[in-house]
């Protein structure tokens, strides 16, 4: 899928199930969820080769949630690919599901389970070393908060990325500013982020993370690049986006929409949703 | 006395599958000196891979690569393997069912002199509560042979600790059944029970040996896996003979002791005692002077076993 009008309707598809699994099961992370939604999108879409009729497809790239807490925006784009049916959503943190709200392994399509911080590109790491030392082609992603990388591992690991020159090893950082506490510069500042992943030997490349066309254009710079560098995409993005009244605000990292809020936010993305999909008609 | 440690053993035994099994490899965090694995990453390079003093990108890496069809072998000193790292042994590894093999080298008090920092003396206890994952010590080199024959064969997270220097022998030869998870009857006997592990087990014969000497039938289970542990051996204990000892290199809190307590508690209560290093950083000197003091000697298990017995 490459039109990028076709990729809006699905980002803003999986803002939708975001909010009704959150609103349905009164749990989950709503603001990160909602950043992230585009590039899942992005890379689900239209960047990884992969095959939901086969989730352990030993070329298919692989992808590891870090920030394991935006699980909602993973769930939903993983159903809608075809890994698992679109209506096991609604028993999303329900008593006994496998839809925990945090990455289950046991999910076709979820590699790995994540949800302590700062363990995803270590992992990320020993894939990309798996595929060198059997020189296979597949290339490893993993999607990391901004928040988390005050975790040292995620540093031990950049450090261990460049040192092996993982080139197939793209790391993406969902870097909306805020975390559960409040902004990251008054939590634990992380500028100047660029020159940080920089010093570590990456190359990193910088996009507006909820641009669906950026984000093509930046995948496709990554993928084609033919250094020995691990690839950084340091994805700016807007928490809570999509929804005017959870845009930004650090107390919706982990809160429940009541009722009116509920109706609120799906009238808006319905809004959006409409727009995208009269677009369409008229091309 | 023989000249080769459990963990040269360990490294001898990958040294020799890593020529026939690409897919072994061999992780380190500037530790390949400490667990034995110098000649390992000469010869197999491209199955080696160092990732320095970083103990938590170390279980994450292997874990990863785990996940993409590698045997992955961490080896690194106990003390940081199991305390550093734990957070990624739950998750990454034992949560999410990964095939990697955690070796702890210089465990239990081996590094004697070093003190609290370098002593490996609460990662049964630690190791022990996460779900899904095998605890096995073993007592000496012809365990420790037997031992990676088995693990060769069983896809799944263990973790292993095994000490620094050269132990004797418990055994003479590789002639006798190991299973993971069984343990081994050392001696035979009806009055008492001894349990050990590790570097106990040969403490916990000899002991025996002397008993037996005053007309005492002790038996001795080698519990060489600590989980899944041989409740049944256990049970069998505590009805046949009526009292339980056990002894370990390790805290007195959550270790061998405390599993074997829960098991016979739960199923036939009999009167009790554990040995292993009391609630307090541990005094520093080499292993045979730090167990002497803390008890994990053969006169003290002939004293307590008199004891138990009157």
């Amino acid at each position: 899928m490459n039109d990028v009008l076709d990729l809006k309707v699905k980002a803003t598809q999986i803002r939708l199930d975001i909010i009704n699994m959150i609103y349905e099961s009164k749990s989950g992370h709503i603001g990160g969820s909602l950043s992230s939604a585009d590039i899942l999108t992005v890379l689900y879409y239209n960047v990884m080769n992969i095959d939901p009729n086969n989730p352990k497809w030993e070329e298919r790239d692989r992808f590891i949630l870090s920030k394991g807490h935006s699980v909602e925006a993973y769930y939903s784009v993983l159903a809608d690919k075809g890994y698992f049916p679109k209506e096991e959503l609604k028993t999303y943190c329900k008593f006994g599901t496998r839809l925990i709200g945090h990455p289950n392994n046991k999910i076709p399509g979820v590699e790995m389970n994540t949800g302590a911080l700062g363990h995803g590109l270590s992992i990320a790491v020993g894939m990309a070393l798996g595929a060198k030392m059997d020189n296979k082609s597949f290339r490893v992603f993993t999607l990391m908060g901004d928040g988390e990388l005050a975790e040292g591992s995620n540093w031990e690991a950049a450090m261990a990325a460049s040192h092996y020159k993982l080139n197939n090893l793209i790391g993406i950082v969902d870097r909306n500013r805020l975390q559960i506490s409040g902004s990251t510069e008054e939590v634990m500042s992380l500028e100047p982020l660029e020159d940080k992943w920089k010093s570590f030997g990456w190359d990193v490349l910088t996009t507006d993370g909820n641009d669906i066309e950026r984000l093509l254009d930046i995948f496709n710079v990554a993928i084609a690049s033919t250094n020995d560098k691990p690839k950084l995409i340091l994805a700016y993005t807007t928490k809570g986006k999509g929804i005017s009244f959870i845009e930004n605000k650090a107390n919706w990292h982990h809160r429940v929409p009541t009722e009116e809020e509920y109706k609120a936010a799906v009238s808006e993305l319905r809004e959006q949703m409409e727009v995208y999909l009269n677009e369409q008609n008229i091309k | 006395m023989n000249k080769i440690s459990n963990k040269e053993v360990i490294s001898n035994v990958l040294l020799k599958e890593a020529e026939v099994d690409k897919d072994i490899v061999v992780l380190s965090s500037d530790s390949r000196g400490s667990s034995s694995t110098s000649s390992f990453a000469e010869k197999y390079p491209r199955q080696f891979v160092e990732v320095g003093i970083a103990e938590q990108n170390l279980v994450g890496i292997a874990a990863g690569l785990a996940s993409v069809g590698k045997k992955p072998f961490i080896t690194s000193p106990a003390c940081f393997l199991t305390m550093r790292s734990i957070e990624q042994v739950k998750l990454d590894v034992a949560y999410s069912r990964m095939n990697v093999k955690i070796i702890g080298v210089s465990g239990g008090v081996s590094y004697g002199a070093l003190g609290m920092s370098h002593h490996s003396l609460q990662d049964i206890a630690v190791m022990r509560a996460i779900p899904d994952i095998n605890i096995i010590i073993p007592a000496d080199r012809y365990e420790t042979e037997k031992m990676m024959s088995s693990l060769l064969d069983y896809e799944g997270p263990v973790y292993v600790r095994v000490g620094r220097n050269p132990v004797e022998d418990v055994y003479s030869d590789l002639d006798y059944d190991y299973e993971i998870g069984k343990a081994v009857v050392m001696r035979q006997g009806n009055d008492i029970t001894i349990i050990a592990t590790g570097e106990t087990v040969k403490i916990a014969v000899d002991a025996s040996d002397k008993l037996r000497e005053e007309g005492i039938g002790c038996r001795v289970l080698n519990m060489h896996t600590i989980k899944p542990l041989d409740e049944e051996a256990i049970v069998k204990a505590a009805h046949e003979t009526g009292r339980i000892i056990t002894i370990e290199e390790h805290s007195i809190f959550g270790g061998l002791g405390a599993a074997v307590a829960e098991v016979v508690v739960q199923n036939k209560p009999v009167p009790m005692k554990i040995l292993g290093i009391p609630d307090e950083p541990a005094i520093a000197g080499n292993s045979k002077q730090i167990f002497d003091y803390y008890g994990l000697s053969v006169s003290n298990l002939y004293d307590v076993s008199m004891s138990l017995l009157k």
